[in-house]
């Protein structure tokens, strides 16, 4: 039963991603990522992760992916978009990075590696959340803060970067 | 846990590839934008698979960490797109020439 459900999201994950990358509309570009992170959520279900998977679907699909579809729609671009010139090059690297990655997988062998070190934390005891919220703002708080820090660069940069020039907007009107 | 860690490995390993070979090829900006978020899930997915091997909740963390930083990169790349369109009046890389040798 688990197999199968990893199988179904497994599958489903590299069609969408290749889809992504495949489709020459970016709103469909758009909407296969959109299936790709909703099956993601339910990997992470799969795997115990609850509260990443309801971050996932709300942060990635909710926010992240209407920004996207926002920018696209506001850029109203023609579909002439053609592959690059440089796909040789793109080919080659792929071909390298796939053999490498066959090459490792067959040589390490598909066991698995002794499981679990010291200090783990429990993560099904007392529920996903509350494990997580408890490791967050105890051991990784400095993170925390620095990441709060990044979202508010990241907003003030957003904001005027996309502003208009000054000049340009008394030039207009 | 009846799924091998491998599987998850190989999993993350074909979305990565699929996100650079999408950098690598695609012209339209969006769509590279669109690449690096595949590339930070299957990331994520690796994380997300190794905290639930080792039975340590860090890796989740590390995961909304990364989640955090990839809202920022897209906020801040699409307002460099708005930029360059308002600039360019397109979005095909290849018009983006000014540092090329």
């Amino acid at each position: 039963m688990e197999q199968a459900f990893f199988f179904y999201f497994a599958f489903v994950i590299a069609a969408a991603s290749v889809l992504v990358i495949a489709v020459r509309n970016p709103i469909y570009s758009a909407m296969a990522l959109l299936v790709m992170f909703f099956h993601v959520a339910g990997l992470y279900v799969t795997l115990h992760a609850e509260f990443l998977a309801a971050v996932q679907i709300i942060v990635y699909a909710g926010a992240i992916l209407v920004l996207y579809l926002f920018v696209v729609m506001l850029l109203n671009m023609r579909q002439d978009d053609r592959y690059h010139r440089q796909w040789p090059m793109a080919a080659a690297v792929g071909m390298t990075l796939f053999i490498e990655a066959v090459i490792l997988t067959a040589m390490k062998g598909w066991t698995a590696p002794t499981v679990a070190t010291g200090r783990e934390t429990a993560v099904g005891e007392a529920g996903n959340t509350e494990a997580i919220g408890d490791v967050l703002y105890s051991t990784y708080l400095f993170p925390f803060e620095v990441a709060s820090l990044i979202l508010l660069v990241a907003m003030i940069g957003a904001i005027i970067l996309a502003k208009k020039d000054p000049e340009a907007v008394n030039s207009e009107g | 846990m009846t799924i091998p860690l491998s599987y998850y490995l190989v999993l993350s390993g074909i979305v990565f590839l699929t996100g650079v070979i999408g950098v690598l090829l695609r012209r339209n900006i969006i769509i590279i934008l669109l690449s690096v978020e595949l590339m930070l899930n299957a990331t994520n997915i690796n994380f997300v698979a190794f905290s639930q091997y080792f039975h340590d909740v860090g890796g989740q963390v590390f995961v909304f960490f990364a989640l955090t930083v990839a809202a920022a990169e897209v906020a801040v790349g699409l307002a460099i797109i708005i930029a360059l369109y308002r600039a360019k009046s397109t979005i095909n890389i290849d018009e983006f020439q000014l540092l090329k040798w």
